[in-house]
């Protein structure tokens, strides 16, 4: 009896496996691309850490780039025993958390106020504040220079090749982004929430630390999570505003010490290259649920 | 304790009037329910009150003090929100005693009200649950508990039973009003639902275009209600209106709804109707309960006549009936055990010491 039923039900699978069939095949699919980027996307940084592991030698000679002989650390040696690469780290570390700081002081208060004050005007002014990222940052190079030495000019301050000018500078591109990722964030919060704490007796600045920063806080881990990459992996500012070695920070740091003039010593450039990748991805790693659930946020809950 | 007040209180949306001049007296105490039909005012009426939304003119007073100006947590008022709005991050005890936190209360202060609110409701043992591990009925406990602990001179209620399912409607419902009875606070509630309003109110206010159609007792409203609008609205299934004309003959005055159907109009109401025969676009209003089956014996004002049923619909402890008159749709309410059939003709008897004659040209009753 038992079996017979068995066998019925296996012969008319079939019938009502299509949708599962079909679902099979999709995640074939699926995995196959995924793969496919996986590896298109992982290459790079796994041919990083195998140059990192060979002598300059063994990259000079130039055989299976994939393949290391004799595997050495002596270019991780090198490069924390160098002082200048720690300082660029330093430089680097201040900066980007000082970033970090300023623009999310800045952005969850300001996304706040055009978010939910209605004030005149705050409708064209969040528009306005999405517009200034689309600007791209290499046309601000010649104002920037303009302004600085007008700020010299003015109050005898020189922001041109100091590390800390980056904190005023990073910002201008973070500040935009951040505030309009916490705009989408705070409006997808029902505005009967700040109804009852203005009932409650809340301030607008309580209704703003005691109920919208803990609701949105995966909002506000995304921002503090994209300004932070932004603010580490920052190229083109640095490198047109600063030029003493004391005073890099470290992608541009790594480029412009570690190539001499047409000499690449490469082992080391890939080494500084992946410790300087580690600090965002350790991020990503421990925040990555927060990450992703602050950028969808918005568009499933608004 | 507070009465409110609302004088000539208007409030204009750019170019669109939402309340277009209302007076309304709430005495200390009283259960107000605001009715109407989605868009008629209401709500912003409330949202006025709690301080929610600027008046675009009027005067708001509560407790005798004007509030105009007075910003939300000043008016000393509790709301509670439709969605129930309860702080996601806060457990219920933490949500109970925010406000009091903010007005710096004692914590002994805060801790025995919260404990004495949460009895009331009935809901100590979910005092340390995150809202979203709370059930729709829960959550909206707590956000009477919310209400209860600021002990305010006024409650403001936004639709706080639209969210739930039919049943749990009907509980919550006889809920406010146990909680209402336990701490006689001054209440104003919204709905759509006349039902809610009925059931809840010592006076309801029924809104209609931004403006009052009447306020009084639930009874009076049923029975006695001052505009078509208001005896369509109040009732469930609606009062049957019926093109019809008064007639004169023999010193007596008949509603005539068509050729074959008048009725003699009750003697007590001849003096008030008399002014009105042979005016155009009179209506007979009548409740279905007041169509029924015949019944051996007649009272005073009661007449039976026949009619083609279309429809018959079986509600357990009650049969409703739909006939046609004058192009209308009628509804009658029969017993269950009276033999409706469709497409049969039964005899039915109309109570017309229940009537209402109604003016349709001004939507006044008569």
């Amino acid at each position: 009896m038992a079996n017979t039923a068995v066998a019925t039900g296996a012969s008319t699978r079939p019938n009502y496996g299509s949708m599962s069939r079909d679902r099979t095949w999709a995640l074939r699919w699926s995995y196959f691309f995924l793969v496919l980027f996986a590896i298109f996307f992982l290459m790079p940084p796994i041919y990083m850490l195998i140059t990192s592991l060979k002598t300059s030698a063994e990259i000079s000679a130039a055989k299976n780039p994939w393949f290391i002989s004799n595997p050495t650390l002596q270019n991780y040696i090198d490069l924390l025993s160098q002082n200048q690469f720690l300082v660029f780290f330093r430089n680097s570390a201040i900066v980007s958390i000082c970033v970090v700081i300023l623009t999310m002081l800045i952005s969850v208060i300001a996304a706040f106020a055009l978010a939910r004050m209605k004030f005149w005007g705050s409708a064209t002014l969040a528009t306005g504040v999405f517009l200034t990222y689309l600007i791209p940052e290499t046309l601000l190079f010649i104002p920037l220079f303009k302004m600085f030495a007008w700020v010299n000019e003015t109050f005898g301050i020189q922001l041109m090749n100091h590390w800390w000018t980056m904190i005023i500078l990073y910002p201008t591109l973070t500040v935009p982004f951040a505030t309009w990722i916490m705009i989408g964030y705070f409006a997808s919060i029902p505005k009967e929430l700040d109804e009852a704490a203005l009932i409650d007796g809340a301030t607008w600045m309580q209704t703003l630390t005691k109920i919208f920063i803990p609701v949105a806080l995966p909002g506000i881990i995304a921002a503090t999570i994209f300004t932070f990459t932004v603010a580490w992996a920052q190229f083109l500012y640095p490198l047109a505003f600063t030029t003493s070695t004391s005073e890099l920070v470290l992608p541009v740091g790594i480029i412009t010490t570690l190539i001499k003039g047409d000499v690449f010593n490469w082992g080391q450039i890939m080494t500084g290259a992946l410790l300087g990748a580690a600090p965002p991805l350790i991020i990503y790693a421990f925040l990555m649920d927060y990450y992703i659930a602050g950028l969808t946020a918005g568009a499933t809950k608004g | 304790m507070a009465q409110v007040t609302l004088r000539k209180v208007v409030k204009k949306y750019d170019e669109v009037l939402a309340v277009r001049g209302i007076d309304l007296d709430i005495s200390d105490k009283e259960f107000i329910v605001l009715v109407g039909p989605s868009g008629c005012g209401k709500s912003t009426t409330l949202r006025m009150i709690a301080g929610l939304e600027e008046i675009s003119g009027g005067d708001i007073a509560i407790g005798g003090h004007v509030v105009n100006d007075v910003p939300p947590k000043d008016r000393d008022i509790a709301m509670v929100f439709q969605n129930y709005a309860l702080y996601p991050h806060m457990n219920v005890y933490e949500n109970m005693s925010f406000g009091l936190k903010l007005k710096k209360t004692p914590k002994d202060v805060i801790d025995q009200r919260v404990k004495q609110a949460a009895q009331i409701l009935d809901i100590t043992e979910l005092l340390d649950r995150k809202p979203k591990q709370l059930s729709g009925g829960q959550r909206q406990r707590v956000a009477m508990g919310r209400a209860i602990v600021r002990d305010p001179k006024v409650f403001l209620f936004d639709e706080p039973l639209s969210n739930l399912d039919a049943k749990l409607r009907v509980q919550m419902r006889t809920e406010i009003k146990k909680v209402h009875q336990k701490v006689r606070t001054t209440t104003v509630y919204v709905t759509h639902d006349q039902v809610e309003a009925m059931t809840l109110a010592d006076r309801v206010v029924v809104m209609n275009g931004g403006l009052i159609e009447q306020v009084g007792s639930p009874n009076d409203l049923y029975h006695s209600p001052a505009t078509k609008f208001v005896a369509g609205f109040i009732g469930s299934p609606a009062m049957n209106f019926i093109s019809c004309q008064l007639e004169q003959a023999a010193g007596a005055l008949r509603v005539r709804l068509n050729d074959t159907l008048s009725f003699p109009v009750p003697a007590d109401r001849t003096a008030r109707y008399t002014a009105h025969v042979g005016k155009p676009s009179l209506m007979l209003g009548l409740r279905p309960e007041h169509i029924t089956e015949t019944k051996p014996h007649t009272e005073s004002n009661q007449h039976d006549f026949d009619m083609l049923i279309d429809v018959v619909e079986p509600m357990g402890m009650e049969t409703l009936v739909y006939f046609t008159v004058n192009g209308r749709e009628i509804c009658g309410r029969v017993n269950p055990n009276a033999g409706a059939e469709a497409a049969q003709s039964m005899t039915l008897r109309a109570d017309l010491s229940n009537m209402h004659l109604i003016d349709d040209s001004t939507g006044k009753v008569l």
